[in-house]
């Protein structure tokens, strides 16, 4: 390789480069010297240690309980699914998939607006139980409608590696398990479950952090009655204009995701979440 | 001879309307290395997994030691196959592989053991316990696969297609390994293949399939030295097929000329398949012989030269161990014992012989 060829090369990266100091870089190196540092500037760890605050830590655990509620309706709703969609004949298979993706390509905002007029107090559901002579329920402003949007916007990311990972056992495997004498149960238990682990992790991965660190979902289904973490952060940035405590709360959040991702990674290689994005 | 263990009644079988079986019935013995050999799309592959249980016939019967098993879940038959690609379970050892089917039967520890020890020997791969599946060479994979069927004991192997994945030399060996096997196992072999190389050198007996019917079930020498149609004699090894008329019995008329043959009982003035393998033509200078021509290609193969000689308006394929330059002249014959003779095909059945894909 000559020298000038690469240099060349280099230099067609050189956009990405300044996105990549621009916009990740230096706003992580800006929310670590705030985190760190008081409004005159002077290093300290108030910002940090802020989270053992009642308030700050009711978010966080909230926070925890609503991204693994989530979590856990998630694999539940996605798990047998794939199975279904993989059982499919191939020329269906694409279009349910389609099916599936349709609603990721529309504005997240969009969709959470729309479930808000479906679930307020003059909504279609209650609407409904009206008309049946029943009791209006409040459906808004609660955890479990945050909950619901949640599940509602992350389930395909739950359902994409694991159906990857499931597509990807040959059929002669499974004929192969049969053929050694296992029943449809050994199968799944001995087979298809051990070969899907990947996906579900990755699945798990890509619904747990963005549930975490969701605000915009608990804003506008919570009614601001319920208080993510993400939803104290923004408030402190937006609304107490404190800097400084935003982005310590924004360590503590960052080290919890990447604690999650760690961990998830540790149990297994992440070969389903690829194929996704 | 032995007694029959497998049969297959009757069988029809078709896919999304395209037929692939027509009422093929097909007896298998004990203890035989019976092989189902035929182009692709034949109903080789279909006929195994009608076997296997992972199809169900759409019309027919298979019983196993007389008793009907056409509905039986491959779970619960006794004979095990070994897949065209292996399909070794990518997340266990081979160890956990070879047990796994012991362990679905609920074996003791010490037996599994016993056995993984004994399957591995048997294979050639003795302290691959611990190995992963990856890192094993498809030759590897394939004898983890073969051993993984056999620790159950089976008294059927279903083979598909098991050496098609591996190199020319590999596979010889393999071939050589898998006759062993079989002797010291004493259990009976189905095994699916398109090479018919492979099946004459492992058979026992042949079957020869195409669109669907059986051509011919026989031994391997029957299958070669007594084609009973143009496909088979086609289908295993090189062939000249060239359009004759039978004159009268012994006597055959091709290319516009008339040569003595052994073939009786055809009619008078019948047309017939003439089937001459190109080892049997001999070569010679003119006028011996009872056709003229020239050859056209000669390619050396190692053992003998592949010649054209283009004689009667027919490319004749001719294998021989002396070199005759290209333009040569040379005078053709074949000695009356190894013209074979076959009736047209009259039938349907037969028909599907002809609109094969060779």
């Amino acid at each position: 390789m000559n020298f000038k060829c690469k240099f060349k090369r280099q230099f067609l990266s050189g956009p990405y480069m300044v996105w990549i100091v621009g916009f990740i870089l230096l706003p992580i190196l800006m929310i670590l010297y705030y985190g760190l540092t008081d409004s005159a500037g002077s290093f300290t760890l108030q910002n940090i240690t802020a989270i053992t605050e009642p308030i700050h830590m009711k978010a966080l655990l909230l926070s925890l309980k609503l991204a693994l509620l989530c979590t856990a309706v998630c694999l539940i709703l996605a798990y047998p699914l794939a199975m279904i969609l993989n059982g499919l004949h191939l020329k269906r298979q694409s279009f349910v998939v389609f099916i599936f993706m349709l609603p990721m390509w529309m504005n997240l905002m969009l969709r959470i607006l729309a479930w808000q007029l479906l679930l307020s107090n003059n909504g279609i559901f209650n609407t409904v139980l009206e008309s049946l002579g029943l009791a209006k329920v409040q459906l808004l402003n609660t955890s479990s409608a945050v909950v619901f949007g949640m599940v509602y916007d992350f389930l395909p990311f739950m359902i994409l590696p694991i159906y990857n990972s499931m597509s990807r056992i040959g059929s002669d495997v499974i004929d192969a398990a049969k053929d050694l004498g296992a029943n449809t149960l050994q199968v799944f238990l001995k087979i298809i479950l051990p070969l899907t682990v990947s996906g579900v992790i990755s699945g798990i991965i890509m619904v747990f952090v963005p549930a975490l660190t969701s605000f915009v979902i608990s804003d506008l289904l919570g009614g601001g009655k319920v208080l993510l973490i993400g939803n104290v952060i923004e408030q402190e940035f937006m609304q107490s204009m404190d800097w400084n405590m935003g982005s310590g709360l924004s360590i503590v959040l960052m080290v919890f995701v990447i604690a999650s991702m760690a961990f998830m990674n540790a149990h297994g290689n992440e070969e389903g979440g690829a194929a996704v994005w | 001879m032995a007694k029959e263990l497998i049969h297959l009644s009757h069988i029809s079988k078709s896919y999304d309307g395209t037929l692939v079986l027509d009422d093929l019935d097909l007896g298998i013995k004990e203890n035989a290395f019976v092989t189902l050999l035929g182009p692709s799309g034949c109903g080789k592959t279909t006929t195994l997994r009608l076997l296997g249980g992972f199809e169900t016939p759409d019309r027919g019967q298979v019983f196993f030691d007389g008793a009907d098993i056409t509905s039986l879940p491959p779970n619960e038959r006794k004979l095990n196959t070994v897949f065209q690609k292996y399909a070794l379970f990518p997340h266990m050892s081979i160890a956990e592989n070879i047990a796994f089917g012991l362990k679905i039967s609920k074996k003791s520890k010490s037996y599994i053991n016993d056995k993984i020890k004994y399957a591995l020997k048997l294979v050639n791969l003795d302290g691959y316990e611990k190995r992963s599946v990856d890192s094993l060479s498809g030759g590897q994979q394939q004898r983890i696969a073969i051993a993984r069927a056999i620790v159950n004991e089976p008294k059927v192997l279903l083979l598909d297609e098991p050496l098609g994945a591996l190199d020319l030399k590999l596979r010889q060996d393999m071939q050589y390994e898998l006759i062993r096997l079989k002797e010291e196992l004493g259990i009976t072999f189905v095994y699916v293949t398109h090479d018919q190389e492979e099946a004459l050198t492992m058979s026992d007996s042949i079957v020869v399939m195409n669109q669907g019917y059986i051509q011919q079930i026989g031994t391997p020498e029957d299958i070669y030295n007594e084609p009973c149609n143009a496909f088979v004699a086609d289908f295993i090894g090189d062939s000249n097929i060239i359009d004759g008329v039978m004159l009268k019995d012994k006597l055959v008329q091709i290319l516009g000329v008339t040569i003595p043959c052994v073939d009786t009982g055809f009619g008078e003035h019948q047309p017939v398949d003439v089937v001459i393998r190109p080892e049997d033509v001999e070569l010679s200078d003119p006028p011996d012989g009872f056709l003229e021509g020239d050859v056209a290609s000669i390619i050396f193969k190692g053992v003998h030269y592949e010649i054209e000689v283009t004689a009667g308006g027919y490319d004749w394929l001719v294998h021989t161990t002396k070199m005759y330059p290209v333009g040569t002249h040379v005078g053709i014959s074949v000695i009356p014992f190894n013209i074979q003779i076959m009736n047209k095909p009259e039938s349907n059945d037969e028909k599907a012989v002809e609109t094969g894909e060779f």
